[in-house]
């Protein structure tokens, strides 16, 4: 009993990081249909950062800061100078571009940083918390608590906010949106502004558990990916939930059938789960008028 | 009609045209090697083009048939004893059959949910081939024996050359007959709107699986010629990376366009090569040259090229 | 259409560039290599580029060998077997290379070796597996210990410890798996038992279920974990996290002083077999590697600013061995090259004290490994391995 409640907490550990991950996803994809690949990028950027500022002697919380900071400046130019020219491109086209930006920002850190992996101090300590025979670090609930925050704050933004009910309408209809006087450049600008936001705090935070170095972003991006699909892209709660359960089904696969195939069972569940539903476990399907 | 059918050989006669005349220019076998990589995943895009460009659907595990197709020719002869050139041909049939099984439940998702699906089986291909490694060797891959053609082997870049550019020509004459049958005319009404398309009665997904199992095969072939040019196979060919750069040379050359597949395959094989002076940026500069080439020839090179030349024609 | 004229004009100007540059005059002795800088497999590449440059350099400085500058001309392969080819092929044909010192990886050096054999051109490989020198190949050679003999030093301290019962925890890269194979291979052979093995993926963030798994197996009284990069960090960290107490025995694969920073404290107490590089300074001062572990460590560490690798050590190990046999045959010839190079007797390396021949081109016995623990957050040394 008390193994499966490691597994299970292994699950939430791996699940919560891919959940933060995957949130970044959500923004820029409800704001513009835009897949941006170099999400994970943005993670990898806040982690990274934060160590070589913390290293030249910035204080911790003041070097994050700065992390986040100089990401979300990253998304904008991203936006501003790679998906603002083509805006009219297919999505396809889009997509191709942002994985462009992915490979570039990757090149660049291994030239601004270094090819090694480090790590962060976690911010309660190492000790790991003793439950049921089964042990979970303090960190982990600290990623699993911002994901749930960070998903409560959209939630409040996009319901109660004028700048919210503009992002829904600029996913609705663009043209629509436009022509009610809705600036849909800057909701979109800013849409890449906050998933920049999102996916460097969750890469402050991954990092004392996940370690990080130059190319962390592409497995967590694929990762992310799949989760954000799973739970329906568009939706904040989907991707937090499809996040967790493809972690749960990593850890328990890894546990009870075999750790060599366990990312093999992963994604098999989640081809079964798409196969079921199309569109995801809380996404939308999309009605086709004819 | 005669003017149809020279119009429509044209593309493939002026490569074949290029490609016999290229290697008058070749310093080195170097030149030969790059060539013939050129045309091996020239023949892979040629496949994924007929599914993207074509019929519309998105692949992001495409290399793993070319990991099929690659591991064909280093297991079949390893452990069942088969000759190598069956190897090609028996790998395409089990891609044939591997695209038939696993396509006809994931066609049915659309656009970003059947990325992910794809993406899903290329990585479980990957990761059979890694961990199964009594049989493929494992990470560190398999060492693959030369072509045995009537007692001769196959071996040497120009040699290669040669084979995978007539393969590929073939492979574009092909392609174009397809696009231009009723199945291929079938595709592009889905392509233009699926709901349209079923109201003229169209079968979509038996038409959509028909794609996916053509794409697979130009894919297989081109992962054979692959292991077989290189005598050795690791299961990186399968890998999510390799999957994306052939998406990247469909949609840079040109969707929908086969002459794009050979521009597209051409721009990301010879361009990591002539980046090497840029030492530590290379990297970072393919990724800026992807990103302006997308801003600019949007639609991808062929298309755009194609529009400026009859823009002046007019 | 002017953006698409300027793009398409840079675009053949840039390509035009790239096949003249290839034509330099060169007076110079080239010597290639082939290496996983970037990619899956940087934490071997990364240090071993680094160190190639640093000592062409200092070689270049004092005047280049027999009369002549050396000239590397060094290519990134990312970990892809098929570009380390292309590379290989290129580095033959185009930059015409006389030795070749690289292939990061096992599967990179298999796919280049036809290049190179046919060629006649001396391959100084940088990997680990044993395949690479059996069957001996007469163009072959490499300079890291086989990963047999990491397993072999491990299950030597094992038995001297008495424990004969071990679990296998090991990650699913090519170095990790190939270490993995031999150990199982190796073990009965010695009298240890291996009850339980589990994996884990290079880039995986937690291990706590197969560890898990392992502490509840009945009977098991060590563990190995054959990997290398940031997952025996991680696996270290998680089994301190799960209170297990049993000995834990790390690989040679986690090569630096990085891996105690990232473990933590949770590294105390964990054994590895290790080249005499990463103790440096505290070898005893009678020890005939101290002086060259030393000099190299303080140079990469003042060069880079980064904690000496014992990968970056393989690749300083390659490129004197290739000096000293073109030195000795005060030619740069390939074929003389190549002769000496399998002549290579007590050459004193990083890795240990090198004696070549037509039998055995690694020369390295089990005494270049020695058996280190962590304590107190750095390396001691165990006397008498």
């Amino acid at each position: 009993m008390a193994e499966l409640l490691q597994f299970v907490f292994s699950g939430l550990t791996v699940g919560a990081i891919y959940a933060l991950v995957a949130l970044g996803f959500t923004l820029i994809y409800k704001a513009s249909d835009i897949i941006n690949f170099a999400q994970g990028e943005f993670v990898m950027l806040g982690g990274m950062t934060t160590v070589f500022v913390a290293q030249a002697g910035v204080s911790l919380p003041l070097a994050a800061l700065i992390a986040v900071i100089v990401t979300t400046a990253i998304g904008l130019a991203l936006h501003r100078f790679a998906i603002e020219p083509a805006r009219e491109a297919t999505s396809v086209a889009l997509i191709m571009i942002t994985i462009g930006a992915s490979i570039f920002l990757r090149g660049m850190a291994q030239i601004i940083f270094d090819r090694r992996f480090h790590s962060l101090p976690p911010l309660f300590g190492a000790d790991p918390i003793q439950f049921g025979g089964a042990a979970i670090l303090p960190q982990s609930l600290v990623v699993l608590a911002s994901a749930t925050a960070i998903v409560i704050i959209l939630w409040l933004f996009i319901e109660r906010t004028i700048f919210g009910k503009a992002v829904i309408a600029t996913a609705a209809n663009r043209l629509a949106a436009r022509l009610i006087g809705v600036d849909t450049r800057r909701i979109v600008a800013f849409s890449f502004a906050v998933s920049a936001a999102i996916g460097a705090t969750a890469g402050v935070l991954i990092t004392p558990i996940a370690l990080t170095s130059y190319d962390a972003g592409t497995l967590l991006a694929l990762k992310g990916f799949a989760a954000a699909m799973l739970g329906g892209i568009g939706s904040a709660p989907g991707a937090v939930v499809g996040g967790i359960l493809i972690g749960m089904f990593e850890a328990l696969a890894a546990g009870y059938v075999s750790s060599n195939y366990k990312d093999a069972v992963a994604f098999l569940i989640i081809l079964i789960v798409l196969i079921a539903i199309p569109q995801g476990l809380f996404g939308r399907a999309k009605i086709e008028r004819v | 009609m005669r003017n149809l059918l020279e119009i429509r050989l044209l593309p493939p006669l002026a490569v074949a045209a290029i490609f016999v005349t290229l290697p008058w220019f070749f310093p080195s076998a170097y030149y030969y090697r790059i060539g013939a990589l050129v045309f091996i995943f020239a023949l892979a895009v040629a496949g994924l083009n007929l599914l993207m460009g074509f019929a519309g659907q998105v692949s992001l595990g495409h290399a793993g048939f070319l990991g099929i197709g690659a591991y064909s020719v280093a297991v079949g002869p390893a452990h069942l004893g088969m000759p190598s050139w069956l190897c090609v041909f028996a790998g395409a049939a089990l891609s044939a059959i591997v695209a038939f099984l696993v396509g006809r439940p994931i066609l049915r998702l659309k656009g970003h949910y059947l990325a992910v699906a794809t993406l899903g089986f290329g990585l479980l291909v990957a990761i059979v081939l890694t961990n199964e490694a009594g049989l493929t060797g494992g990470p560190d891959g398999m060492t693959v024996p030369r072509l045995l053609l009537f007692g001769w082997s196959v071996r040497g870049s120009d040699v290669w050359y040669w084979i995978t550019g007539a393969t590929f020509i073939v492979g574009f004459v092909l392609a174009l007959n397809l696009m231009k049958s009723p199945t291929g005319r079938a595709l592009q009404a889905i392509h233009d709107s699926e709901i349209a398309a079923r109201l003229l009665g169209i079968d979509i997904a038996r038409k959509k699986l028909a794609i996916f199992i053509i794409s697979a095969v130009y894919a297989s072939v081109a992962g054979s010629y692959l292991a077989l040019f290189n005598g050795h196979v690791t299961p990186d060919v399968a890998g999510f990376l390799r999957s994306i750069e052939l998406v990247a040379m469909v949609v840079l050359g040109g969707m929908g366009s086969i002459l794009g597949s050979l521009v597209g395959a051409g721009l990301l094989v010879v361009l990591p090569q002539a980046l090497t002076i840029f030492h530590e940026y290379e990297q970072a500069l393919l990724g800026l040259i992807l990103i302006v080439f997308m801003i600019f020839l949007r639609r991808g090179i062929v298309p755009s090229v194609a529009a400026v030349v009859s823009g002046w024609r007019k | 259409m002017k953006a698409l004229r300027c793009v398409m004009a840079a675009t053949a100007v840039g390509l035009f560039g790239f096949l003249a540059a290839g034509h330099e005059a060169a007076a110079q002795i080239k010597i290639g290599s082939v290496l996983s800088v970037s990619g899956p497999a940087s934490f071997l590449g990364d240090p071993e580029k680094r160190t190639l440059e640093i000592y062409i350099d200092e070689i270049n400085a004092k005047g280049g060998i027999n009369g002549q500058k050396l000239q590397l001309v060094v290519y990134d392969d990312a970990g892809s077997a098929d570009n380390a080819r292309t590379f290989a092929t290129r580095l033959v044909e185009e930059d015409k290379i006389v030795a070749m010192v690289g292939g990061s990886t096992t599967g990179s050096t298999l796919a280049m070796i036809p290049v190179f054999e046919e060629a006649k051109i001396p391959f100084i490989s940088l990997a680990g597996a044993i395949q690479i020198i059996q069957p001996v190949r007469s163009w072959v050679f490499k300079t890291p210990h086989t990963d047999k003999m990491a397993c072999e030093k491990i299950f030597a301290d094992l038995k001297a410890r008495n424990l004969t019962t071990i679990a296998l925890i090991s990650g699913t890269d090519a170095f990790g798996k190939s270490m993995r194979d031999q150990c199982v291979a190796v073990a009965p052979g010695v009298g240890v038992a291996i009850a339980i093995e589990e994996s884990y993926g290079p880039r995986d963030s937690d291990m706590t279920p197969q560890l898990t798994n392992i502490r509840n197996k009945p009977g098991v009284q060590a563990v190995v974990n054959p990997g290398f990069g940031q997952g025996p960090a991680i696996v270290t960290r998680n089994y301190r996290q799960l209170g297990i107490t049993l000995p834990l025995y790390q690989s040679h694969g986690v090569a630096s002083k990085q891996f105690i920073d990232l473990a933590g404290p949770a590294a105390e107490g964990v054994r590895l077999p290790a080249a005499a590089l990463l103790l440096a300074d505290k070898l005893p001062p009678n020890d005939p590697q101290k002086s060259v572990v030393v000099n190299y460590s303080r140079t990469y560490q003042q060069k880079t600013g980064q904690a000496v690798s014992t990968f970056g050590g393989h690749a300083y190990d390659g490129l004197m061995i290739l000096v000293e046999a073109m030195q000795r045959a005060k030619s740069a010839d390939p074929a003389k090259v190549r002769d000496e190079i399998e002549k290579t007797k007590g050459y004193v390396g990083t890795g240990g004290i090198v004696n070549m021949s037509p039998t055995d081109h690694m020369g390295l016995d089990l005494s270049a490994f020695r058996m280190l623990e962590i304590k107190g957050g750095d390396w001691t040394l165990i006397t008498g391995t």
